[in-house]
């Protein structure tokens, strides 16, 4: 084998060196996200990726004594020998990285005001490029009005609690019956009779006691419609009539709040993400409703219990996306599930200039 | 020329439960009056008496809403995918509350 350019030590070795007096440039190689999880004392941040651009300003003497370190100790090898074929020279990674010198016992700078319990619980996202720290404690600090709590509440509901959404306001005016649990599994046999908004406060607490539940029984009308959007940042649309779905619509653009749409019948379903400003609102897509006699619901047809599960939990994917601030949501697409083919469909839809919601002028006139 | 209109699971039982059901028409207009020809209990649930279409029904072509193309006078050729959505009731409609 070739000789390394550079050194590797252990935590413990890593440690002594900086406290020694010829301290070495400490630089932490990984993500952002990562570092916003905790990063070592005193260290310098320098993406792996970019370093060999940014080291110019950090370290523009080459002799300069510098220590390298990952999550791993695989990511710091690779960026010391970027720095060493740039023509440095004193360079050393710390082998098993942040991890080992943890591990260790060693002490890390927390940048996050998460708990050690949300740390462990949320481990996953704070892993994930687009989340991490950042992302969760926006999550925990985001607040998600859910309308309805049945087969596309129940579902949305119980992942956006696992994510840590902080605050789920739900609203509902059904209680629990045995011919709900063959999809909303966000209740439960014991709890048939139970109104559905407390089934859904009793399995989200279970779940997550991070969450803040605000059930509220009833119904969303014109009248109550605005109140129930008071500080909401996304919508879960799971309204089972058409006059709910135009009264949130209707007030969401006026407010500005996205609203992520769903409906399913039998084998399949559909999902849009209506966002006031960045695409169309449901006037757009449909401006006016059927009269009841066409528009047949589950109720009477049927609907296979896993098709509002998994659209249901693309409507939380689409809400955590919008929360986030990642991806690209699907916003001026209507997407069309057809479980027995095992098909998406997309459509394209537009924002109408002539709405009688959004249209040009409206929106701005009607927020004044 | 054959056209392929889907039918959304709504309106199935007015097509015997066709999901894609093959027309011909020169426009888009001639071919859901095709499409009414054989199924005509759609009759109602697409088209207003006028011949216009219903305003919860929304039809596209190939992906695009045709009323930001040419409506009923959108031209057709071979191998475009007509589909057909109506709004949907939602979660569920009553009785059984979503």
């Amino acid at each position: 084998m070739t000789t390394k350019p550079f050194t590797e030590v252990n935590a413990a070795e890593a440690q002594q060196i900086l406290g020694s007096p010829q301290r070495p440039i400490l630089i932490d190689v990984r993500e952002q996200d990562e570092w916003d999880a905790g990063y070592l004392h005193g260290a310098v941040h320098a993406p792996k990726g970019t370093i060999g651009f940014t080291i110019a300003n950090i370290a523009p003497e080459k002799s300069a004594p510098i220590l390298l370190y990952c999550a791993g100790g695989v990511r710091s090898a690779a960026a010391a020998e970027t720095l060493a074929g740039l023509g440095y020279t004193n360079l050393t990674s710390m082998a098993g990285g942040i991890n080992g010198w943890s591990a260790a016992g060693f002490p890390v700078v927390e940048t996050t005001t998460l708990t050690p319990a949300q740390k462990s619980r949320y481990s996953r996202h704070l892993l994930l490029p687009g989340v991490g720290a950042e992302g969760q404690q926006k999550l925990l600090n985001s607040r998600v009005l859910m309308v309805g709590a049945g087969g596309l509440g129940a579902p949305a509901g119980l992942y956006l609690a696992a994510a840590g959404v902080g605050h789920l306001r739900i609203i509902d005016f059904d209680s629990v019956e045995a011919s709900n649990l063959q999809r909303q599994v966000i209740h439960t046999t014991d709890r048939v009779g139970m109104l559905k908004v407390e089934s859904a406060a009793v399995q989200i607490r279970a779940l997550n006691p991070d969450v803040n539940v605000e059930p509220i029984n009833g119904m969303l009308t014109t009248e109550n419609v605005v109140e129930l959007l008071d500080g909401v940042d996304v919508v879960i649309d799971g309204t089972d009539t058409f006059e709910a779905r135009y009264a949130l619509n209707d007030a969401a653009v006026k407010l500005g709040i996205p609203v992520v749409h769903a409906g399913v019948f039998r084998f399949e379903g559909q999902l849009t993400v209506l966002a006031p400003g960045r695409g169309p609102c449901y006037r757009c897509l449909h401006p006016a409703p059927p009269p009841a006699e066409m528009a047949p619901g589950c109720g009477v047809a049927g609907v296979l219990g896993v098709l509002p599960g998994a659209i249901g939990v693309l409507q939380a994917t689409e809400a955590l996306k919008v929360l986030l601030g990642i991806g690209e949501p699907l916003i001026g697409r209507l997407l069309l599930w057809d479980a027995l083919e095992g098909s998406f469909t997309e459509l394209t839809v537009r924002r109408d200039p002539h709405c009688v919601a959004c249209g040009d002028g409206k929106r701005e006139g009607s927020a004044a | 020329m054959s056209i392929s209109v889907r039918i959304p699971p709504v309106l199935r039982t007015h097509t015997g439960g066709a999901k894609v059901v093959s027309v011909e028409g020169a426009t888009l207009g001639a071919t859901l009056q095709a499409l009414v020809a054989v199924h005509p209990e759609l009759r109602e649930q697409i088209f207003e008496a006028d011949n216009t279409l219903r305003r919860w029904v929304n039809v596209y072509v190939d992906g695009a809403d045709v009323r930001h193309l040419g409506g009923l006078e959108t031209p057709t050729r071979d191998g475009i995918e007509v589909v057909i959505l109506p709004a949907m009731a939602g979660g569920a409609a009553a009785p059984d509350g979503e």
